[in-house]
């Protein structure tokens, strides 16, 4: 019985369309990452060890305080009283309601209180101190 | 005079490593583009209008003053200690309350300061009073 002569069988992944496979990976990229986006006030966060994550950004709401005592929230600069209100409302939407408070470390503690104050009264009792990771 | 018979030439531009300048790209635009996650410090405040009565020997107090200095149930303790000292409580008494108060004029960065020490101790009671 004679074998039949194999001929050689030519293996070759097709590399003609990898670029553009790379180049689609690669607009994926450029558009799904934001840049970042200042929506809030200019800060000087404080550092700290023992930060964590937050998990999800759905559910989070920033409260950005400035060393000249603005608040913001939102893009909009508000009064300290009215964040009861801002909150509050915020709460009832969203009872899992996380505020992150991204506060300039040359913020005093007096305003720091008024606002722990009004979060209390908005129920708004989750928060977050944003802080960088200490060197 | 013979024409020199003209060569066909090869005009293509190569495009052997194109995917790798792609590659390359693609690597650059990964590290890079840093995810902006948000971190820091986790609290949950106290509820509003709900007191509840604690032992005496349940609470420690934590004060700090306008300049940063930080008296831990009156005694004062730099900020560095806060952590093995809070730990030693802890270890004595596992249902110690730490009641933070802050100055007025303390500066936010100090607060911070004294809450990561807090956390880094273990410390899952921590209150703030006004």
């Amino acid at each position: 019985m004679r074998f039949k002569a194999k001929h050689k069988a030519k293996v070759e992944i097709p590399t003609a369309s990898l670029p553009d496979i790379i180049f689609m990976l690669l607009l994926f990229f450029m558009v799904s990452s934001v840049l970042r986006e200042y929506e809030g006030l200019n800060v000087i966060l404080p550092r700290a060890k023992q930060i964590e994550k937050l998990e999800t950004k759905r559910h989070v709401s920033y409260l950005w305080v400035s060393k000249d005592g603005l608040v913001s929230v939102d893009g909009k600069i508000v009064e300290v009283k009215s964040l009861r209100h801002i909150f509050y409302e915020k709460r009832t939407n969203d009872p899992q309601l996380i505020v992150s408070i991204r506060a300039d470390k040359m913020v005093k503690m007096g305003l720091m209180s008024d606002i722990h104050n009004e979060l209390r009264k908005a129920d708004a009792l989750k928060v977050n101190y944003s802080a960088k990771t200490a060197l | 005079m013979a024409l020199l018979k003209k060569k066909k030439r090869v005009s293509e531009i190569p495009t052997s490593s194109l995917a790798d300048i792609a590659f390359l790209l693609l690597i650059f635009f990964l590290v890079s583009t840093t995810i902006d996650m948000d971190k820091g410090l986790g609290l949950i405040l106290p509820a509003e209008g709900q007191e509840i009565k604690v032992r005496k020997e349940n609470i420690a107090n934590l004060l700090i003053d306008a300049r940063g200095k930080v008296l831990l149930d009156k005694k004062e303790i730099d900020i560095k200690n806060i952590k093995p000292t809070v730990e030693a409580m802890l270890a004595r008494n596992p249902k110690l309350i730490i009641s933070v108060k802050t100055h007025p004029r303390t500066d936010y960065q100090t607060y911070i300061q004294v809450i990561d020490q807090l956390k880094q101790a273990n410390a899952k009671r921590i209150s703030i009073a006004e």
